[in-house]
């Protein structure tokens, strides 16, 4: 498709554009207007809205823009859903809190966020290496500012500083590895016409001739290399083994509404892209096996091994989330190491599932530490005392997490579980048992939290205010997560729907 | 769809305390009744949410065909098309006793957490009585549910979810409500359970992905979560491709025992069942004694032996061997305790033991006898319980040695203690006899050694117990006691009734064995088919 037709289906894209552009404007005409927050966050959540009815009024149908850089499907389409749900949480998050983000800077803020925004789109529909690594890029650098944004706080110095050295070197290995397949090929394009896709099946590919001439081990080599240092660049994003290492001190570090943004945005756009590109590209062709679901099972398994038991000894609670947080990137990924669409549709599932009850545990954190200004284990206790809707909403959102029914997590789990043993074999049988040893570590450390909301005694004289948006936004999430169990077949139907198509 | 439904009654058993649990808690999140009279609120929501099923419950026993093979009061409906998840209740011999059973040690334990006729025994405010006693009461239901949907669910996937219900209340009812070593009980009651279940999950979609293709409600052809279809088609999974280089049957067999086994507890997972039991109030103690042991071996009965019949012939001897650790070790460890209410919780693991064996035997004497067994002690061990709350109550210790010629003083208390105990030890013409006996004249021609190594633990617990009785009744009074007081109201409500069904199931055994035999016969030919 050309590129002015295809200004159709980027419509999200440039008003989040403009909104961050003009937020900036609002900011400084607003600097010292008495409702400064109202106004912000409510010209934020409206161009998000915007956002979303423009995404929701699409054509349904499956596209390549502007010359194949970016894909228009259901696939995007869904994920798009998610990062605007995850940024308007975060903005209403943004909004009672007094401690996490001074008022002066909020417009900043928003306009970062909803650039970000932009590049998770980015991310969703790249079906280009240029795309991709243009997307990554852009989020990655306004996660460097955002999560620095408390420019007063060590913490959220260092883990600026971290989040860079880290995601440099990711972003170098992968680009590297793009660099590699470029050079197999000879191209960018992930799918269409001349694509990687086209030439992994095509008998005019350079593997093929490589073949031939009998040097395929060696292209074939330098193929699996290149995919393996690809998925560097997704395993930072969802902050996986052997790339997680940033994620408890940015979690801790950062602003804790954009913890809660970080913990479901990015990682649902890295899956993304890591579906894309693994399922659309190197699945199912002849010529050239590339081992992808080994080194995703393998990472899987790995990652939420080292993020439960790393958490188990965990007292703040943000690094225990983020902890928490690298073990479901783990159960996230052994969905797609499945390699099938029962594998895919139960990752797309999972995040849904996840971005409520993981934004849902944030909220609680945060209403905590508003007000007894520690994100201590310490500060937890008695809370079912002090503030029962609080602690009860806790109990459901981590009790999901673990995955218990009947929870929506347990949905999720399910799901996963599911696609792994329905596959069948050596491997993947061994990859669910690590899979549930890990399930019931994990709700030893979710428990304790409960334990001290519930079984402990409270400290004297410690109250606890709730603003009504806080217990609003936590009844709305914890009610899907509590009555999901009931019916859960339209979101199920959802991503089903959303995978059945994708672009190329 | 094969089953159609013929009554609502068993889903009404079901949400009744369901909706009790919702009504307490709109109740106190909207706070329109004060602190007080919102205690006396849920207490009587809580009252009138367990005799429901209970009345229910009698309607179902009356009325249950005990000559018919089939299930019956079947409520049934496609739930998630995609997955082929269905609600299906329905209850079969087994299940119609245990249902009753749930719904009838519920609603003892429900008046067992009423602060009725306190008398003189001067309890705090930390008493589960008086403590917290919505979310108590809430919790006390969210259980019922729990345990009831378990027994009739007769679709997998509702079984693993009302199985994985009962989790949570239990954590909080022991966490919250329990003794001084609360919390570590709880989170041991909880992991050792938890790390159970997940293995079940994985046999449970092992077993549905390798299963039958079935018509689903949308017309397409599914797996299904159906127990009754699986069970038809047991002989597909015999020719599902091994895992990890083991037969299919096999290792799913082995994840699902183990699973229900930890429930048992079967040693060596019965460690969690002394701390949980000492910890927790009474009237918990009473339901988990009562009935959650039970939810093990009925899990075992209608998966493993019913849909994985010849993996249960290939383990059998092992589960017997098991079955006979548990009764023997069992009854010596309750030789050496100190702490009456650890000597309980021992002795119901040695009493689960039989079950075990009987279950082992795959004779029909052995199964019915397991299952007799499993309804008695339902019987027998929340009695044991509630006797050991009420000394603790008035007391505030449990300790043997501490007492000494109570049955001068308390000569009622002493009369039920008297009965629940040999009634326990399985004197014949008691509840507990029947069933021991039918184990062992089930399991004596496949395991001889076995049964009779087994027998001896009669004699142990005879020693155990009469040894309990002499420190604790005989001899002269401790003058600590002398004015102690014997049962009052409320404790009578509660043991009466079941002590009456003691002596009623000594004598009349057939009233639950007519029940269970119909269906047995279908199990045995699957077991010893092939």
């Amino acid at each position: 498709m050309d590129n002015v037709l295809s200004l159709r289906f980027f419509g999200p894209q440039l008003v989040l554009t403009v909104a961050a552009t003009l937020l900036f404007l609002i900011d400084l005409a607003a600097r010292n207007h008495p409702r400064r927050v109202a106004v912000l966050s409510g010209f934020t959540l409206f161009s998000l809205a915007v956002a979303g009815v423009l995404t929701a009024t699409m054509p349904s149908e499956t596209r390549l823009l502007f010359g194949g850089l970016l894909g228009h499907d259901k696939l995007a389409v869904f994920f798009d859903f998610l990062f605007l749900a995850a940024a308007a949480l975060t903005v209403l998050l943004c909004i009672p809190s007094r401690k996490e983000i001074v008022s002066a800077r909020l417009g900043e803020f928003y306009a970062l966020l909803l650039i970000l925004v932009l590049g998770l789109y980015l991310m969703a529909g790249a079906t280009d290496l240029l795309t991709a690594y243009l997307g990554i890029e852009i989020v990655s650098l306004m996660s460097y500012v955002l999560a620095g944004f408390r420019t007063g706080d060590r913490k959220s110095n260092e883990a600026s500083l971290k989040y860079v050295v880290y995601g440099g070197v990711a972003s170098g290995v992968m680009l590297y590895g793009m660099s590699i397949l470029y050079g197999l090929f000879g191209t960018t394009h992930l799918v269409g016409v001349g694509s990687i896709a086209s030439q992994m099946t095509g008998m005019t590919s350079s593997l093929f001739a490589a073949r031939v001439f009998e040097g395929q081990a060696a292209a074939e080599l330098s193929l699996i290399v290149a995919v393996i240092f690809m998925t560097a660049g997704v395993g930072y994003k969802i902050a996986s083994v052997p790339f997680h290492m940033w994620c408890p001190d940015v979690y801790e570090g950062a602003p804790t509404p954009f913890t809660a943004f970080l913990s479901v945005g990015p990682k649902a756009a890295g899956f993304a892209i890591a579906i894309r590109i693994f399922m659309s590209v190197f699945t199912g062709h002849g010529v050239t096996d590339v081992p992808w679901p080994a080194v995703v099972g393998v990472l899987s398994a790995v990652t939420m091994t080292l993020g439960n038991f790393s958490a188990l000894g965990q007292t703040n609670l943000k690094r225990m989330l983020a902890y928490s947080s690298i073990a479901h990137a783990g159960y996230i990924l052994m969905g797609l190491a499945a390699a099938n669409a029962l594998g895919v549709e139960s990752v797309m599932l999972y995040l849904v599932i996840y971005l409520v009850m993981n934004v849902g545990a944030f909220l609680c954190v945060i209403i905590v530490a508003e007000s007894a200004g520690s994100e201590s284990i310490l500060a937890y206790r008695g809370l079912a005392a002090r503030a029962p809707l609080v602690a009860i909403g806790f109990a459901i959102f981590l009790f999901a997490l673990t995955g218990l029914p009947p929870f929506a997590g347990f949905i999720g789990k399910y799901y996963l579980f599911a696609a792994i043993v329905q596959k069948g074999g050596f491997w993947y049988a061994w990859l669910a048992i690590i899979g549930i040893v890990n399930s019931a570590v994990s709700l030893y450390y979710y428990a304790r939290i409960v334990r001290a909301m519930f079984l402990e005694e409270a400290p004297p004289a410690t109250s606890l205010t709730t603003p009504r948006l806080y217990s609003t936004m936590l009844v709305a999430l914890a009610l899907p997560t509590l009555l999901l169990i009931v019916y859960w077949t339209p979101v199920t139907a959802w991503a089903h729907a959303s995978f059945a198509n994708l672009a190329g | 769809m094969d089953h159609p439904t013929t009554s609502t009654l068993l889903s009404w058993m079901l949400f009744t305390p369901l909706a009790g649990v919702v009504t307490i808690t709109a109740l106190v999140g909207t706070g329109i009744f004060a602190k007080s009279k919102m205690n006396e609120l849920s207490r009587a929501i809580a009252l009138f949410c367990s005799a429901v099923p209970l009345v229910l419950g009698i309607y179902l026993w009356a009325n249950y065909d005990g000559a018919s093979t089939q299930v019956q009061f079947v409520h049934h409906f496609a739930w998630i098309s995609s997955l082929n998840v269905e609600y299906f209740v329905g209850v079969d011999g087994t299940s119609v006793s245990l249902v009753v059973l749930s719904a009838l040690v519920s609603f003892i334990a429900t008046i067992a957490s009423m602060p009725w006729c306190q008398g003189k025994s001067h309890l705090d405010d930390h008493h589960f009585t008086q403590h917290k006693v919505p979310g108590y009461m809430a919790m006390l239901l969210l259980l019922q549910v729990g345990m009831t949907g378990t027994f009739i669910s007769l679709d997998f996937f509702l079984f693993y979810v009302f199985w994985e219900v009962m989790l949570l209340p239990m954590y909080f009812l022991i966490g919250i409500w329990g003794g001084p070593r609360k919390e570590y009980a709880a989170i041991k009651f909880f992991l050792y359970t938890l790390a159970g279940s997940v293995l079940m999950l994985l046999a449970l979609i092992a077993l549905y992905y390798r299963g039958p293709l079935v018509p689903g409600a949308d017309g397409i052809a599914h797996h299904t979560f159906n127990m009754l279809t699986m069970r038809d088609h047991a002989a597909d999974y015999l020719v599902a491709p091994a895992i990890l280089g083991v037969q299919f049957t096999h290792i799913v067999w082995i994840g699902l025992f183990i699973g229900f086994a930890i429930k048992v507890p079967m040693f060596p997972f019965h460690t969690w069942l002394p701390d949980a039991h000492v910890e927790a109030p009474t009237p918990i103690s009473v339901i988990l004694a009562g009935v959650l042991l039970k939810m093990g071996s009925y899990g075992m009965l209608r998966v493993n032996w019913a849909i994985l019949p010849e993996a249960t012939r290939w383990a059998s001897y092992a589960v017997a061997l098991l079955g006979t650790i548990n009764i023997v070790y069992a009854a010596f460890v309750c030789l050496a305790q100190r702490d009456l209410k650890k000597l309980i919780a021992y002795s119901s693991v040695s009493h689960m033991g039989f079950v075990l064996l009987g279950m082992a035997s795959l004779t029909p004497q052995g199964i019915e006898g397991a299952v007799l067994q499993m309804f008695t002690h339902g019987i027998i061990s929340p009695m044991l319980f509630l006797i050991v709350g009420v000394i603790y109550d008035r007391a505030h210790h449990r300790n043997i040695e501490g007492f000494g010629g109570l049955a001068v003083q308390v000569p009622e208390y002493t009369a039920m203690m008297g009965l629940a105990f040999f009634a326990s030890m399985g004197l014949p013409g008691l509840a507990g006899f029947v069933g021991e006996f039918l184990v062992f004249s089930g399991a004596f021609p496949i395991f001889q050694l076995l049964t009779i190594l087994s027998a001896t633990s009669v004699v142990i617990t005879a020693a155990y117990y009469l040894w309990t009785i002499q420190r604790v009744f005989l001899g002269k009074l401790n003058e600590k006691y002398k004015d102690l007081i014997d049962l009052n109201w409320r404790e009578r409500m509660t043991l009466y009734p079941l002590a009456a069904m003691a002596l009623w199931l000594g004598f009349y055994p057939q009233a639950v064995l007519g029940l269970v035999h119909s269906g047995m016969d279908q199990l045995l030919r699957s077991i010893h088919a092939g």
